[in-house]
């Protein structure tokens, strides 16, 4: 019966093929991760985006698939990201008498969480020995990934290590955020969604719209303007270095 | 319901994408299709449900919709084993200086502009 292993080896290639296959571990990984989070508690630690990326990963190390055969398939998935950021207008609609209210608040901690998190950026690099082009890498971190490839391209980083670099931001984002807001004492959700989207894009955005409605509308409010406001600002702030 | 909600949701994205085209504006399509949606809303309608239905459909799994951008992460290893050290210590103190920051500064501006709480 050598014929068994045989048609499972076609099989084999036949399924890793397949771009279906990838968009099915895309959604099981993330449901194996809500699940394992769930179990742990709900840490931030193992949030559901983290383990199911490091699910993922570790199947494409271990099978030796490459990520541009696995987004074939999870590009379906990906491509949903564009109509989602499109979506946030409905919560920010929803809670527009206050940010209408709190506008000049909300667009100066804006300006001073911008400047916080390039300027530190900027000087820890420096402080610690960095190279110039991990530091322009470095600059956009707390910008939305497009947004921030961009400003790298412009200022003379990597457009691909930056995208990697708002991937860590963000994820360290989700783990810093609640541990730091219990110890200021903000229960606010309208503050600690704003604080989440500016400083960790849209993954801070996507942790906030699981806390509340009016979190992730904040949240979603400030990625959108940190990235607007980033993409003028940002290769202004790194002439001073 | 839910597809005429899609529909509006990529028309937002197309003009988006068209106007980032024709501005040259640094800015992602969609994050401007968010920008003109808003001010569509803002008119007297409102959200219409179908466009409200899709609109939370899709925002309730935003994080899933993070994933296969961040299983890229794998394209990256060698780059960021090259400062691995610098970019590590550099991420969490800066992300957590900027975290503290803008609670703190967005706090402290609504006290002091009186902005009242609900």
């Amino acid at each position: 019966m050598t014929e068994v292993p045989d048609v499972l080896t076609e099989l084999w290639v036949y399924l890793t093929a397949s771009k279906v296959l990838y968009l099915l571990l895309t959604l099981v990984a993330f449901m194996l991760a809500q699940w394992i989070n769930r179990r742990a508690g709900g840490t931030p630690f193992l949030h559901p985006v983290l383990v199911a990326i490091a699910l993922l990963v570790s199947y494409l190390l271990l099978t030796d698939t490459s990520y541009s055969v696995y987004f074939e398939g999870a590009q379906f998935i990906h491509f949903l990201l564009g109509p989602a950021i499109v979506a946030l207008a409905v919560p920010l609609y929803d809670h527009r008498e206050r940010i209408k209210r709190e506008f000049i608040p909300l667009m100066l901690a804006c300006l001073a969480g911008i400047m916080t998190a390039v300027l530190s950026t900027m000087a820890l690099v420096k402080l610690l020995g960095g190279r110039e082009d991990t530091l322009m890498s470095l600059a956009p971190k707390s910008v939305t990934s497009p947004i921030a490839m961009g400003i790298a391209e412009q200022i003379g980083g990597y457009p691909a290590l930056a995208a990697g670099i708002v991937l860590i931001t963000g994820a360290i984002g989700c783990v810093l955020g609640p541990p730091i807001f219990r110890l200021l004492r903000i229960k606010d959700h309208a503050v600690q969604g704003f604080a989440m989207g500016l400083a960790a894009h849209g993954f801070g955005t996507a942790q906030s719209f699981t806390m509340s409605n009016l979190a992730g509308a904040f949240a979603g409010l400030a990625m959108g303007v940190t990235g607007l406001l980033s993409a003028f600002l940002i290769p202004l702030l790194v002439r001073l270095f | 319901m839910i597809l005429q909600g899609f529909a509006v949701l990529l028309i937002f994205q197309l003009l988006g994408e068209l106007l980032v085209r024709v501005s040259s504006l640094p800015v992602p399509g969609p994050v401007l299709g968010m920008a003109l949606l808003l001010v569509f809303l803002l008119f007297p309608k409102g959200v219409a449900a179908p466009l409200r239905e899709t609109s939370e459909g899709l925002l309730r799994y935003l994080p899933l919709l993070f994933v296969p951008a961040g299983v890229g992460l794998i394209n990256h290893g060698v780059l960021l084993k090259q400062d691995l050290l610098v970019i590590v210590v550099t991420l969490v103190i800066s992300t957590a200086l900027t975290l503290a920051v803008t609670v703190l500064v967005l706090q402290w501006l609504k006290k002091l502009l009186g902005a009242k709480d609900d």
